[in-house]
C-alpha cells in the first residue's frame, strides 16, 4: 500500500476507502492469457464477414438477412463523440471479428468433453464449470447457492451449466447461437425488439456481428431455481468481443441474472461491443447485476477493454420490476448505460451502480428511465470514484412522458475525488411532461427519505448513522447479494463509503 | 484531459451567410472581423445541436425576424419610483432625447456609437474578449455573431461606487424590429455598480452583456425581459470575476414567445461569488431556456445557481446549468437548484443539471425537482377559507419568491414581488 501515502487526501475522506479503491485499482489478477489454439475469421470488417460468423454459428437465412440490414446501417452512421471519454480512434479493420478455440469447432457435447484448458481458464478466475453432481435421492445441502453458468470464450459459448436441470422447471438458459437453431421462433419474435439493429453505433455494430451471448427465458409463473450467470473472457489477442444476451421474463416469472467479464493484460486496446435485451411481461422481475473487470489498461493507460455496451430492459407489462445493479472497476474505456422502458403500469426501475475509475480509466456510464406507463416508480443510485488520473462521468436521463401519470423518480448521485489529478462529472438530464409525476435529482445526503430515516431513527439508530445506512446501505445489500464468484471484489468494496463526496 | 478545455467541433457542412460588418474605428473593426471569423467557424447553431437539445434556435438565426404584435400593458414601468440613470432604446436603437444624461459620479458612461469612433480604446481589452473566452468548449455563435454586428450599446466603466443604479429601457415600437446590443461594463478594483434592465427590446433581440469584474468590485443586476407575448430574445451574459469581487444577476421573465438566457461566469480571483438566480412564469406557447456555465478556475469562490420556473397551458421551461471545477480550483463551494412547478399536464420542464470536477477539496450540490402544487399546502390554505385560485397564487408566488430572494437589494427584490403578485391577483379578476 506504499502508493497511497503519496496520494493528498482531502480531510473527511475515508482511509478504508482509499484503501479499497486502491487495491481494486491495483494488480490486475486475470490478467493472465491461455495458451490455446484459436481459429480466425480474416481481419477486418466487411460483408463476407458478417457472413461467415453468420455461417460458422449455422444460422437460419432470416438470421442473417437482420445481421446484413444492420451492418448496412452501420456503414453510414458516425461514431457518437459526445461521451467524456478520449481514446484514439478505433481502426475497425485491425479487429478480428470472430475468434474461437479450435478445440470448440466441434461443438462438445456435454461438459466433459470441453477442452481441459479451457475448464482450467474458467477455474483459475474462479469459476466452476461443472455441476456438482448429485446423488440420486440426495438434496442438495440446505442453503447452499448454486448458480449456472455460460461460459463464453472469446466469440463462443464454451458451455452452459445445469442446463438440464433448468429445463425440467421450464427455463431455457443456452448460449444465443444455440436458441437461434433450437427456439427460432422465441429469438425472432423478442431479439431487436428492445433494443433495435441500428439504435445506436456500437449497438449496430454487434448487431451485424455478434458471435454468440446468452439466452434466457422463463416461463408463465415461474421462480428460476437457481440464479443464472454469464462469465465473459477475452483472451484472443486483437479480437473484438461482440455478444448479445436476450432474457425474456414471461407473466408473474423471476429471475436473478448475473455477469462478469475479465481479459489478459495486454498493451493494445480491444474493443467489447455487446447489447443486452431484457423483456419483461406482466408481474416479472429481473435483477440483473454486472461485476465489469476487464482489463482496464497499465498505469500509463496502455492496453484495456474500450467497452461500450447498450444494455436495456423494456418492462412492457403492468407491475413489471427491473433491477440493474453494477460494479465497474475495469475497462479503459466505459461507454454504458443500462436503461428501463417502463411502459406498462405501476412498473418500476431501479439501477444501482458503483463505478471506480484509477490510473488512466475513463468511465462514462448511467442509466436511463423512460416513464410511458401510469404510476411508474424508478430509483437511480450512483457512485462514481475517480482515483489516480481517471476520468469518471455519470450520464442519466429521466423521462416522464405525458401519459405518465404520478410517476415518480428519485435520483442521487455521489462522486468521490481521490488525489486532485482526475475528475469527476455529472451529466443528468430531466424531461418532464406531466405535472403529476415527480421528479428529484439530488447529489446531498441530507436529502434522504424522510421515513426510511424515521423507520431507523424508531429503532434506536443515531441520525448520522441512519443516514449512513440509508445511503450507503444500497452498496453492502447489493454487494452480499452478487455471487460467490465475486465474493473478492465486493469484500474489497464494501469498505467504500461516500463521505467526502464532492457533489 | 480537461474535457472542457476541448475546443468546440467545427460544423463542416456550413456555409454562413454574408454578413456586413459595420465601420468604426480600428480597435472594434478588429474584434468584429475575429468574432465574425468565429461565428463562421462554428456557424450558427441547429436544431440538432445537443446545446441546443431542448430550444429551437431556428428562429433565432432567420434572416428576418417574425414580426410580434406590440403588448401595451397599461402599467408604469417597473422601477419607475427608484432614483436611476435612464438609458432609452427604441427597437434595440439608443434614444439621446427620452434618455437622462449619461452623467454618473464614479462612473464613465459612453455609448458603444461614439467608443467605436475612436482608433484606440480602454473597451478594446473587454469588448469581445470575455465572449471569446466563452465560446470554450461550447460554441456560442449567437454571441459572436452580435460582437460582429452590433452597433448599440452602453460602454460603461465604473471607478467607485455609484450614487445610483444605471436603467436601460427597453422599448418595442415596431412589429418587425430585430435588435443587436452589445453593453460592454468594466468595474475598476473596488467599484460598486448596479444595472436595471427592463422592456422587451424588439420583436427579435441578440443581446450580450460583458461584464468585467475587478478586484474587490461588485456588480448587481436586475432584468424584467419584457412582457410582450410574440418576441424573441436570445441573450449572453459574459462574466469574469476578480480576487474577492461580487456579482449577482437576477431575471424575470413572464412571457415571450422564446428566450434563451445565457449566463457564461468565470473566477479568476479567489475568495469570489457570484449568484445568478431566475423567476419565470410561463403560460401557453411561452419557451424559455436558462443555460448557465459558470467556471471556478480560483481558490474558495462561491457560486449559486437558483432558477424556478412556474408554467401552464402548454409552456416549455429548460434549465441548462453547469459548473466547472478546474484543476486546483479547491475549496470551491458551488450551489446549484432547479426547479419547474407544472400546473397543469401540458406543461414541460426540462433540466441538465451538470457538474464536471477535476478538484478533490470542493463541494457542489446540483438540485432538480419538478412536479405539480404541493397539494398538502394548498389543502391547508383552503381549508383556513382561502380560495382556490388565491391558494394557487399564494404558492406559486412563495415557489418564485426563493428566487426573487437572491436579489441583494430589499426594495428591488420587493419591486419584483409586488409587480408579479399584482400580475397574478389580475389574472384571477
Amino acid at each position: 500500500m506504499d502508493t497511497v501515502d503519496q496520494v493528498q487526501v482531502k480531510d473527511g475522506v475515508d482511509q478504508d476507502t482509499v484503501d479499497a479503491v486502491q487495491s481494486v485499482g491495483g494488480k490486475y489478477k486475470y490478467g493472465f492469457e491461455t495458451d490455446i489454439e484459436i481459429e480466425y475469421a480474416p481481419k477486418g470488417l466487411s460483408e463476407d464477414i458478417v457472413r461467415l460468423i453468420s455461417e460458422k454459428n449455422g444460422e437460419p437465412e432470416w438470421m442473417l438477412e437482420w445481421r446484413l440490414e444492420a451492418y448496412e446501417r452501420w456503414l453510414q452512421m458516425d461514431e457518437p463523440e459526445w461521451a467524456m471519454v478520449d481514446y484514439p480512434k478505433i481502426d475497425f479493420q485491425d479487429q478480428y471479428y470472430y475468434a474461437r478455440p479450435k478445440s470448440m469447432v466441434e461443438k462438445p457435447k456435454s461438459l466433459d468433453e470441453v477442452d481441459p484448458k479451457l475448464l482450467e481458464t474458467y477455474a483459475k478466475l474462479g469459476i466452476p464449470l461443472k455441476e456438482q453432481a448429485l446423488l440420486a435421492g440426495v438434496e442438495a445441502p440446505e442453503g447452499e447457492r448454486r448458480v449456472a453458468v455460460d461460459a463464453v470464450f472469446d466469440s463462443v459459448s464454451v458451455g452452459t451449466t445445469f442446463k438440464d436441470e433448468l429445463l425440467k422447471a421450464g427455463v431455457i438458459f443456452c448460449s444465443i447461437s444455440e436458441a437461434i437453431q433450437d427456439y427460432p421462433e422465441l429469438v425472432k419474435k423478442y431479439l431487436g425488439t428492445v433494443v433495435p439493429q441500428s439504435d445506436n453505433y456500437y449497438a449496430t455494430l454487434n448487431s451485424a456481428v455478434f458471435s454468440d451471448g446468452s439466452f434466457v427465458y422463463i416461463p408463465e409463473g415461474t421462480k428460476c431455481p437457481m440464479e443464472l450467470s454469464t462469465y465473459f473472457r477475452i483472451n484472443a489477442e486483437n479480437t473484438g468481443q461482440f455478444e448479445r444476451t436476450l432474457i425474456i421474463a414471461d407473466k408473474g416469472s423471476y429471475v436473478s441474472y448475473l455477469e462478469g467479464c475479465t481479459a489478459p493484460q495486454r498493451d493494445i486496446a480491444q474493443l467489447h461491443a455487446a447489447v443486452v435485451e431484457l423483456v419483461l411481461l406482466e408481474d416479472s422481475e429481473i435483477k440483473y447485476s454486472t461485476v465489469q473487470n476487464w482489463y482496464p489498461g497499465d498505469e500509463d493507460g496502455k492496453g484495456g477493454i474500450y467497452n461500450f455496451v447498450t444494455k436495456r430492459a423494456d418492462c412492457r407489462g403492468d407491475r413489471a420490476k427491473v433491477m440493474w445493479t453494477q460494479v465497474e472497476t475495469g475497462s479503459a474505456v466505459t461507454w454504458k448505460y443500462p436503461s428501463c422502458i417502463l411502459r406498462g403500469d405501476d412498473s418500476q426501475g431501479e439501477f444501482y451502480s458503483i463505478a471506480i475509475a484509477n490510473n488512466m480509466q475513463q468511465a462514462d456510464t448511467g442509466t436511463k428511465m423512460i416513464h410511458l406507463g401510469k404510476n411508474t416508480k424508478s430509483r437511480i443510485v450512483s457512485k462514481g470514484i475517480s482515483a489516480g488520473k481517471a476520468q469518471n462521468t455519470y450520464r442519466g436521463l429521466v423521462s416522464m412522458h405525458p401519459k405518465a401519470a404520478n410517476a415518480r423518480n428519485f435520483t442521487q448521485c455521489d462522486s468521490l475525488l481521490i488525489g486532485d489529478k482526475c475528475g469527476a462529472h455529472t451529466v443528468p438530464y430531466i424531461e418532464v411532461k406531466n405535472n403529476t409525476a415527480r421528479v428529484e435529482h439530488e447529489a446531498t445526503t441530507s436529502k434522504v427519505d424522510d421515513e426510511q430515516l424515521f423507520y431507523c431513527r424508531q429503532r434506536g439508530i443515531g441520525e448520522e448513522d441512519a443516514v449512513a445506512l440509508v445511503v450507503n446501505g444500497f452498496c453492502k445489500e447489493v454487494l452480499q447479494a452478487l455471487p460467490m464468484e465475486f465474493a473478492m471484489e465486493a469484500q474489497a468494496l464494501v469498505a467504500i463509503s461516500l463521505e467526502g463526496s464532492v457533489g | 484531459m480537461i474535457y472542457a478545455n476541448r475546443k468546440p467541433i467545427k460544423k463542416t457542412a456550413y456555409v454562413m451567410p454574408d454578413v456586413a460588418l459595420p465601420t468604426g474605428g480600428a480597435w472594434i473593426t478588429e474584434a468584429r472581423k475575429a468574432a465574425l471569423a468565429s461565428a463562421s467557424e462554428y456557424g450558427m447553431p441547429q436544431k440538432r445541436d445537443e446545446y441546443w437539445k431542448y430550444t429551437d434556435p431556428t428562429t433565432l438565426t432567420s434572416d428576418a425576424p417574425t414580426p410580434a404584435a406590440i403588448f401595451d400593458n397599461k402599467e408604469e414601468r417597473l422601477f419607475d419610483d427608484v432614483d436611476r440613470v435612464k438609458v432609452f432604446f427604441v427597437d434595440g436603437i439608443y434614444n439621446a432625447e427620452m434618455s437622462d444624461p449619461l452623467d454618473l459620479a464614479g462612473v464613465e458612461i459612453e455609448t458603444l456609437e461614439t467608443a467605436g469612433q475612436a482608433d484606440i480604446h480602454w473597451a478594446s481589452a473587454l469588448y469581445g474578449v470575455l465572449e471569446t473566452n466563452g465560446q470554450r468548449p461550447v460554441p456560442r455563435p449567437l454571441a459572436a455573431l452580435n460582437t460582429a454586428t452590433a452597433t448599440q450599446g452602453l460602454v460603461i466603466r465604473a471607478t467607485g461606487k455609484a450614487a445610483k443604479p444605471v436603467s436601460f429601457i427597453y422599448l418595442h415600437q415596431d412589429e418587425n424590429s430585430d435588435a443587436t446590443i452589445h453593453h460592454t461594463i468594466k468595474l475598476e478594483a473596488g467599484a460598486d455598480l448596479t444595472i436595471l434592465e427592463n422592456g422587451p427590446a424588439a420583436a427579435r433581440c441578440n443581446m450580450v452583456m460583458e461584464v468585467d469584474v475587478a478586484d474587490n468590485a461588485s456588480f448587481h443586476h436586475v432584468r424584467a425581459q419584457g412582457r410582450d407575448h410574440e418576441r424573441r430574445a436570445v441573450t449572453h451574459i459574459f462574466a469574469r470575476l476578480g480576487k474577492e469581487s461580487s456579482f449577482k444577476s437576477f431575471t424575470l421573465t413572464v412571457n415571450g414567445v422564446l428566450t434563451r438566457n445565457e449566463a457564461i461566469i468565470e473566477f479568476k480571483g479567489d475568495d469570489a461569488h457570484a449568484t445568478v438566480a431566475g423567476a419565470c412564469a410561463g403560460d401557453g406557447t411561452f419557451h424559455h431556456d436558462d443555460t448557465v456555465f459558470i467556471t471556478h478556475d480560483a481558490v474558495n469562490c462561491e457560486s449559486r445557481q437558483v432558477y424556478k420556473k412556474v408554467l401552464r397551458s402548454g409552456a416549455v421551461g429548460v434549465f441548462q446549468g453547469k459548473i466547472l471545477v478546474q484543476p486546483g480550483a479547491q475549496k470551491t463551494d458551488g450551489y446549484q437548484i432547479s426547479q419547474g412547478l407544472l400546473l397543469d399536464d401540458n406543461s414541460t420542464f426540462q433540466a441538465k443539471p451538470e457538474l464536471e470536477i477535476y478538484a478533490d477539496d470542493v463541494a457542489c450540490s446540483h438540485g432538480s425537482t419538478v412536479g405539480a402544487i404541493d397539494e398538502t399546502a394548498l389543502f391547508y390554505l383552503t381549508s383556513r377559507g382561502i380560495p382556490h385560485g388565491t391558494a394557487q397564487d399564494m404558492l406559486t408566488l412563495a415557489f418564485l419568491g426563493e428566487a426573487i430572494e437572491e436579489i441583494e437589494d430589499e426594495t428591488l427584490s420587493e419591486t419584483i414581488r409586488a409587480r408579479l403578485e399584482r400580475w397574478m391577483a389580475r389574472r384571477q379578476g
